[in-house]
């Protein structure tokens, strides 16, 4: 019984040695690493029971037709058995290119990737400014680093309600703004200004977190290159350009990679800021939620497509950003 | 600490610049005052940003009347803690409260005991189908609620557990315990593997390697697993507003909502409702958030 601890490489130690039958291997193999699938097999256990099977379950659902009134449920002491049926792929083509597909689904795809895309830009690129403002020798930066990091320490569901005040149709925002006698768009009603109300709010959350991981990056990058690169006379924008952006990969592509994973699921902001009455403005996963629980009666099929198409989509992003980064010879952090 | 490196740096440029009077030399990572305003300035407005909305719900919490976020210049006048009073005294607060904190630990404590040595073998060991598990633990943390929600509703009416504290821990579970294996996986990763050789030497067991070397090394580590799976069982907002029904067993994230989504919408109390459950749980966020970010994102794999 030898220990497997091979310091990250992967690689087994040796040289290859002729390989030996299946059961013989599986043998071997059970018996050199049995201790590590003990020391997994709880967390193996759970993902088996709370996930998996809810997402083998799912992806059956996505294939029926069923809804909130052909479900089993009970109604007092009456039970009453799911009369739902299958009906192969009709949900995925419905969604896809079904009447008014549109409307119910590329609308909302559309605006999802707008969504994801305007709030991780505006995440990273105000975060890295924050995070180079900090990072200089500056009277009070640690008093500014706690107060910017304000929208993360509060809860999301707390502040979005802050803003739901303070963009209301006669609260302070829109006082402030006729009092500068500029506009007052309906923040909370009209379609477009609903979604420019919705990544103003994500982009205040999120800000906090990108800075103090790109500040962190900022800090150990080291600084001797800079001097090497001052001294072959780069400018300032040539020391930002090629020192301290390709200094920034590893933790940036890590952040870039979670920031669009978790702005894509976002769900608090939008549901809470709006709730029912936004159509326009619900990307995908908020979109799913109001098909599932949110109308009667509850569309429980569609629902769980719109979840499994996400899940497809993200998972699709993920293999593709990983290759593309491997593709550099970045080793992603996560 | 700021103080220091600004005092050793002005010490030393007090020396040079004898030598050119005429152009002034700037050490490096030093700025003129135009640079130093602009960084103060911007500084000071994203500050100002970051602080206001949090501000105004403090100051909206004060006002008596419930349409005062209307007229916040008549709270002035007549600031009073009224709503706080009355949020602790008349509401559901503490079943709130109460409900909050056993999803929230449950949720935490099963996480945290869960992952704890697959952290631990995912760090030090490399098996057959490791790069597979490692996948699958990427994978789960970014399930979109909208994949689980449906079917975990079915699943759990079958079970009965729609309406208790269990079904909506084992809920919370499905994300915490792939998400704690991860983030433990980063802090084991931090601690030498010398010191596993050196209990191997001993002729301790990777079992007993784990339990009485590596875990003791390793609890600010598991406090911050601990910490984030609080945070995010207590801000979940989805699965909550599906799963509770009975308005005593509301968390807090569906209980604030309940102000405004009742007949008549309670702003004022609404403000002191958020204020008080924000107070603490922002408290301990600074205790904990450095670790927190190099959790997250340090905790890393290679390959």
């Amino acid at each position: 019984m030898t220990v497997a601890i091979d310091r990250a490489t992967g690689k087994r130690r040796g040289g290859r040695e002729p390989r030996p039958g299946p059961l013989q291997r599986l043998k071997h193999a059970y018996h050199k690493y049995w201790y590590a699938y003990a020391m997994i097999a709880p967390v193996v256990v759970v993902l088996g029971v709370l996930v998996m099977y809810p997402l083998v379950r799912g992806f059956y659902l996505t294939l029926t037709d069923a809804n909130s009134l052909n479900s089993a449920r009970r109604i007092g002491v009456n039970h009453i058995d799911a009369t739902y049926k299958f009906i192969g792929l009709d949900n995925y083509a419905d969604i896809l290119w079904g009447p008014t597909a549109y409307d119910r689904f590329w609308s909302h795809f559309i605006w999802t990737i707008v969504w994801t895309v305007v709030c991780v830009a505006l995440h990273y690129a105000i975060g890295l400014g924050l995070a180079l403002l900090l990072n200089q020798k500056l009277r009070g930066r640690t008093l500014y680093r706690l107060i910017l990091v304000l929208p993360w320490a509060v809860p999301t569901f707390v502040t979005v309600f802050g803003w739901r005040f303070m963009l209301a149709d006669g609260g302070v925002i829109n006082s402030a703004l006729e009092a500068l006698h500029l506009p007052a768009p309906l923040w909370l009603e009209d379609p477009f200004w609903q979604r420019t109300a919705a990544i103003m709010v994500n982009t205040w959350c999120g800000v906090p977190f990108m800075m103090l991981s790109l500040l962190g990056g900022l800090q150990s990058i080291d600084s001797a290159l800079y001097e090497a690169a001052e001294m072959d006379g780069a400018s300032a924008w040539q020391r930002f350009r090629h020192v301290t952006l390709p200094g920034l990969r590893p933790v940036g592509s890590t952040v870039v990679l979670l920031g669009v994973i978790w702005t894509f699921n976002q769900f608090a902001i939008i549901f809470l800021l709006f709730g029912d009455t936004a159509p326009d403005a619900q990307i995908l996963v908020t979109w799913a939620y109001y098909l599932g629980f949110g109308q009667q009666p509850r569309d429980y099929a569609q629902s769980a497509t719109y979840g499994v198409l996400l899940l497809s989509l993200l998972i699709v992003f993920t293999s593709v950003y990983r290759r593309w980064l491997a593709r550099g010879e970045q080793q992603l952090a996560i | 600490m700021s103080t220091t490196t600004l005092d050793t740096s002005t010490a030393v440029t007090d020396q040079t610049p004898a030598a050119s009077p005429a152009r002034k030399v700037r050490r490096r990572g030093e700025r003129g005052l135009a640079a130093s305003f602009t960084s103060h300035g911007i500084l000071i407005v994203a500050s100002l940003i970051a602080l206001f909305p949090v501000a105004w719900l403090v100051f909206l919490s004060l006002g008596p009347d419930k349409d005062d976020y209307l007229h916040p210049g008549r709270i002035f006048g007549r600031m009073t803690f009224d709503n706080y009073v009355f949020v602790l005294r008349e509401t559901k607060f503490f079943d709130w409260l109460m409900s909050t904190l056993i999803v929230s630990l449950g949720t935490t404590a099963i996480g945290v005991l869960i992952a704890a040595t697959t952290g631990y073998a995912v760090s030090r060991m490399r098996f057959p189908g490791y790069k597979r598990f490692m996948w699958v633990l990427l994978v789960t943390q970014m399930f979109p609620i909208a994949v689980l929600i449906v079917p975990m509703y079915e699943i759990m009416s079958e079970l009965q557990l729609i309406d208790s504290y269990l079904g909506l821990i084992l809920v919370y579970c499905s994300t915490a315990v792939p998400y704690s294996a991860w983030l433990l996986k980063g802090y084991f990763d931090t601690i030498p593997f010398e010191i596993d050789e050196a209990g191997r030497v001993d002729g301790l067991t990777p079992f007993g390697t784990f339990a009485r070397l590596i875990l003791p090394l390793a609890k600010p580590g598991l406090a911050v697993a601990a910490f984030y799976n609080f945070i995010t069982a207590f801000g979940e907002v989805a699965f909550a507003s599906q799963f509770m029904l009975d308005d005593t067993k509301y968390t807090f994230a569906v209980g604030l909502q309940s102000f405004i989504s009742e007949h008549d919408a309670q702003r004022n109390l609404m403000a002191a409702t958020a204020v008080l459950i924000a107070v603490p749980v922002s408290a301990f966020f600074y205790l904990v958030q450095k670790n927190l970010v190099t959790g997250l994102t340090a905790g890393g794999t290679k390959g």
